[in-house]
């Protein structure tokens, strides 16, 4: 029997893509030899939605880009229109958003871990991630009212104070979710199967990466330490100690590896914000929502989002509205060109291996 | 954490193939699972569920609706609910269809009535019950259940918890700003020792940031009795465009100056800020779109329509003359103001203080109005210069706008010595001068009152200079029940004024020259029936004196109907209130002849003699369209 090329496709309707999210593959045999991804399922108009939105109504609007990480969305648009509108934050609403980036990087990560190790069939792990993501969403419930879109952070500072009794109630978690790093890298990350499974898998370069527009984990699984946090610190980041985890490697195993060493250094961080945690007011009032106009003026904001640069483009026209806004998400180059890339000459059955390591989420693609 | 957290780079992956069956020690532990729903969870107490709304304390304002960045929120009417000033009759329906749950309905709500619930179960077959009011416990009892009775099988949109409060309204984090920007003031002390006007007004600045304030629900302008469109002119201050903002006014109201200073702001009791606030400051904002700017004519550029030939009269140049003459040059007609003064403004002329409303303000009203070619002719008393009968002969048609001009008096005993509050008023400040006594009794508790008597201790300080004065007033009204408002009672009490609330004059007292000793007093047993009217009632026995070497009577005035000749007056019909009795546009029962303000409302201010004047021009207009000469 002769082999010849088939094309097929993977996603939306697949078991190992998360998301609604497509990719067409060329395959001979088991071999991929193109991969063309195949987005537009998800696409929600969110950039335009936004100009037909004042600058209060947006903020409900923004968290809903990203479900698995709204906190970043809501962290860049708020930084863009305070830039724009020269509005000045506290100092504890400060601290308060870098607490509330770091749980939110946090769930993410959980959510990343729940994802690759139901993908790849650990489920134990699996369940455990979402158990201990489910501590985190409580305390969203506790101190923004919404379990997954807070509405939280918004242009002025944090929408309200810390509930009392947060900090001790928030430091049980983290001392739990520490606790329990053991054991996930004894059944996960230090697991002989998983191991097999990931290593040497979606290599990319460095030079690669960095061409093809790759951030975050996929550079800091190459060895370059590249993190928005250290680069241009936002909210309280440059008044903390902590580290960039870097691997060299450049595959799904050093990609995932970060991750994990990045869920320590988020509960160090929530740590220390909340002991570090100055006293005062969390809210600078913006001006009435019906009459605020924002001067002329158009800036670029970057944060980074626990998948790598997230970054949002604002023009203000001197309206009550903003003109335009393009979201510059990292999900982006990861999922379309990075992914496309390193697909071609893997085989079919790594393929959502490969797309959950680049730690890909269709939402952000697609906005 | 420090070391733990350098270390932790350092320790590296060793994949083993024996590590997970770690993992055995949780098969004999206790499942983390929450067996819903018998096991439940307390939501936490700021979670966004679904909305509550207290009905009594919602103003329908409508600020929710305008927020919701999904639409959620429609105002409905309801007509089991009386609209009255400040408050509409409608109420938010909200359909959960749309609703993210955001809570900004929540942070932009001026009231604080509608808040979001911990609950958030909806379970129906019927997809209309999606929709539904936001109630709450005290407004809907029957579908708020105590948490005996309360399932959470059953639980939907009208099986819900009492007392059940999540995310509420916080006024520091609300998305307006409860507070007005302060309005600077003349120091007290050098306020006390003269008549510089003591509000001193907002800078450009102030004024943007007070004109922020506003959320546009427009409550105020149903308030309004001139029904202005305040919303409109004060975003036309916050976009820093004064010369819009005053062709707003003028579409109402054409006294910006005078009304910016003395309005008796209805519209700021029915601000929907002022219920947990500070109502926006919309008197100050007038006066400041005023003062802004320095020419009217150039500013307004408004032309008269062509003409049409016919002629009104108008009697009294007070704010009701005054803008039924521009509303009907602007129409087209030739108007004539008579008045007894030596310039316009009538009750406005002679009676606030200059300190409350400089003469140079009314006069930059005035002569815009006149140089819209409306004739004045002051100093001329109808009934003596010129008769009404030939007025009513000349012109096509006469409006009465004379307003509530003579004083009345208690007529105590050798009350001829003491002097009426008006006379006062008007001698101070468009007459000679009053020489004011060390010991001044104001009788009265109104505004009228309170004028005489801080007028009275600024001439005290002007003319007895170093020496030992004192301003009392006397009251039939306790504090709770004086007419006079908050603002002017505390500004009285700050400069020194000293008060005898719930005392009723019985006697002038006098010496043996026959000059004023003292007032002596009975207490008062209560001022109004049950009723509500006015029917005072004393303890006659209950006495006290009270020192003073002038008295001034400033208790209530009523108009001077004495120039209209008998046989009209006759065919003059009042109301059971003793007004003059008008129809819908304003004209009165003698033919062509229209009347507004003090003689026909009960709310005796400026604004509602403008209102007055605005529906009387519509009339008249109306009229004389019809008739043809």
């Amino acid at each position: 029997m002769t082999e010849r090329e088939l094309e097929m496709y993977f996603g939306p309707q697949h078991m190992g893509m998360v998301g609604n999210f497509g990719i067409t593959l060329t395959v001979k045999g088991d071999r991929i030899l193109k991969a063309k991804a195949n987005p537009g399922y998800l696409h929600r108009g969110f950039e335009k939605l936004m100009e037909l939105r004042t600058w209060t109504q947006n903020s409900p609007l923004v968290c809903r880009v990203n479900v698995m990480e709204p906190h970043s969305m809501e962290m860049v648009y708020s930084m863009a229109v305070e830039k724009l509108a020269g509005i000045k934050v506290p100092m504890r609403a400060k601290y308060i958003r870098t607490l509330t980036l770091e749980l939110s990087r946090l769930a993410s990560h959980l959510f990343g871990c729940w994802a690759y190790a139901n993908m790849l069939g650990f489920d134990t792990v699996a369940q455990w991630a979402m158990y201990h993501r489910d501590l985190i969403l409580d305390l969203f419930e506790d101190f923004t009212g919404g379990r997954v879109y807070p509405i939280y952070i918004w242009p002025g500072g944090v929408r309200r104070d810390l509930p009392d009794g947060f900090k001790e109630k928030a430091l049980n978690v983290l001392h739990e979710i520490r606790s329990k790093i053991s054991d996930y890298d004894a059944t996960f990350f230090n697991n002989k199967l998983f191991y097999d499974r990931a290593k040497g898998i979606g290599k990319i370069s460095q030079e690669e990466a960095k061409n093809l527009g790759g951030t975050g984990q996929i550079l800091r699984g190459n060895g370059v330490e590249s993190d928005i946090r250290k680069i241009e610190p936002y909210a309280a980041y440059d008044k903390i100690d902590f580290e960039i985890p870097t691997r060299e490697g450049g595959d799904a195993y050093s990609r995932v590896w970060i991750i994990r060493d990045e869920m320590i250094q988020s509960v160090h961080i929530a740590m220390k914000c909340l002991e570090q945690m100055p006293e005062g007011s969390v809210y600078n009032k913006v001006p009435n929502p019906f009459k605020w106009k924002i001067p002329k003026g158009e800036t670029y904001v970057r944060v980074e989002s626990s998948r790598g640069e997230l970054g949002l483009y604002m023009v203000s026209n001197g309206g009550d509205k903003p003109y335009r806004v393009h979201f510059r998400t990292p999900s982006y180059p990861h999922g379309l060109t990075i992914l496309e890339k390193i697909l071609v000459g893997e085989n079919i059955a790594d393929v959502g291996n490969i797309m959950i390591s680049l730690y890909v989420t269709p939402p952000e693609i697609d906005r | 954490m420090g070391s733990e957290n350098k270390s932790q780079k350092k320790t590296n992956d060793k994949p083993s193939a024996l590590g997970p069956f770690k993992a055995i020690k949780f098969l004999f532990k206790k499942p983390k699972t929450l067996r819903y729903p018998f096991e439940e969870k307390e939501p936490s107490p700021r979670l966004r569920g679904f909305h509550l709304n207290d009905w009594d304390k919602c103003t329908g304002c409508g600020n929710c609706d305008d927020i919701c960045p999904s639409q959620a929120i429609t105002m409905v009417e309801i007509p089991e609910i009386k609209a009255e000033p400040g408050k509409k009759n409608e109420r938010p329906r909200i359909d959960y269809g749309r609703c993210c749950y955001c809570g900004l309905c929540v942070d932009v709500c001026p009231t604080g009535s509608l808040r979001l619930s911990k609950d958030y179960l909806h379970i129906h077959f019927d997809p209309k019950t999606f929709t539904s009011f936001a109630k709450d416990e005290k407004s809907d009892s029957e579908h708020f259940l105590p948490e005996e009775e309360y399932s959470i099988f059953k639980a939907n949109l009208s099986h819900r918890k009492q007392n059940n409060d999540g995310f509420v309204s916080d006024l520091k984090y609300s998305l307006f700003e409860p507070e007005r920007v302060k309005m600077p003031h003349v120091p007290l002390d050098e306020r006390k020792l003269s008549f510089i006007e003591e509000v001193i007004g907002y800078s450009r600045e102030e004024a943007q940031i007070e004109a922020g304030r506003c959320l546009e629900c427009k409550l105020c302008e149903d308030a309004c009795p001139a029904h202005m469109k305040i919303s409109d002119y004060i975003k036309a201050i916050y976009e820093d465009d004064a010369e819009r903002s005053l062709k707003k006014i003028f579409e109402d109201n054409p006294l910006p100056s005078i009304c910016g200073r003395i309005c008796m702001k209805h519209c700021e009791d029915a601000c929907s800020l002022s219920i947990r606030g500070e109502s926006v400051a919309i008197r100050w904002l007038k006066r400041y779109t005023a003062d802004q700017v320095d020419d009217f004519q150039k500013a307004l550029r408004q032309k008269s329509a062509e003409s049409t030939g016919k002629k009104v009269a108008v009697i009294g140049a007070g704010p009701g003359g005054l803008s039924v003459a521009y509303f009907l040059t602007l129409k087209g007609h030739k108007v004539v103001v008579f008045d007894s003064l030596p310039g316009g403004g009538g009750m406005m002329r002679m009676g606030p203080p200059a300190y409350r409303l400089p003469i140079t303000s009314i006069d930059k009203d005035v002569e815009y109005i006149a140089s819209l070619d409306v004739e004045f002719r002051f100093n001329t008393t109808v009934g003596e210069d010129i008769t009404f009968e030939d007025i009513l002969e000349g012109y096509d048609a006469t409006y009465l706008g004379i307003g509530a001009t003579s004083s009345r008096s208690t007529k105590v005993k050798n009350f001829e010595k003491c002097m009426l509050g008006l006379d006062f008023l008007r001698e101070n400040k468009i007459g000679e001068g009053v020489k004011v006594g060390k010991e001044t009794i104001v009788i009265g508790g109104g505004n009228v009152a309170m004028d005489v008597a801080r007028e009275s201790l600024r001439l005290q300080h002007i003319q007895h200079p170093n020496e030992k004065t004192v301003t009392k007033t006397v009251s039939l009204e306790n504090w709770n029940e004086m007419p006079a408002t908050e603002e002017e009672i505390e500004d009285s009490k700050d400069e020194g004024i000293e008060f005898n609330p719930a005392w009723g004059p019985k006697e002038v007292v006098l010496d043996d020259k026959g000059d004023v000793k003292g007032l002596l007093c009975k207490k008062v047993k209560k001022v109004f029936d049950d009723q509500g009217r006015f029917s005072p009632e004393f303890y006659e026995e209950k006495t006290t004196l009270l020192e003073g070497d002038m008295i001034i009577e400033a208790i209530g005035q009523g108009p001077d109907f004495s120039f209209i000749p008998k046989q009209l007056m006759d065919k003059l019909e009042f109301t059971e209130r003793r007004k003059v009795k008008v129809d819908e546009g304003g004209q009165t029962s003698i033919s062509r002849v229209f009347a507004g303000g003090d003689i026909v409302n009960l709310n005796l201010d400026a604004v509602t003699a403008i209102a007055d004047a605005k529906t009387a021009a519509e009339g008249i207009d109306k009229l004389l369209k019809k008739t043809k000469r």
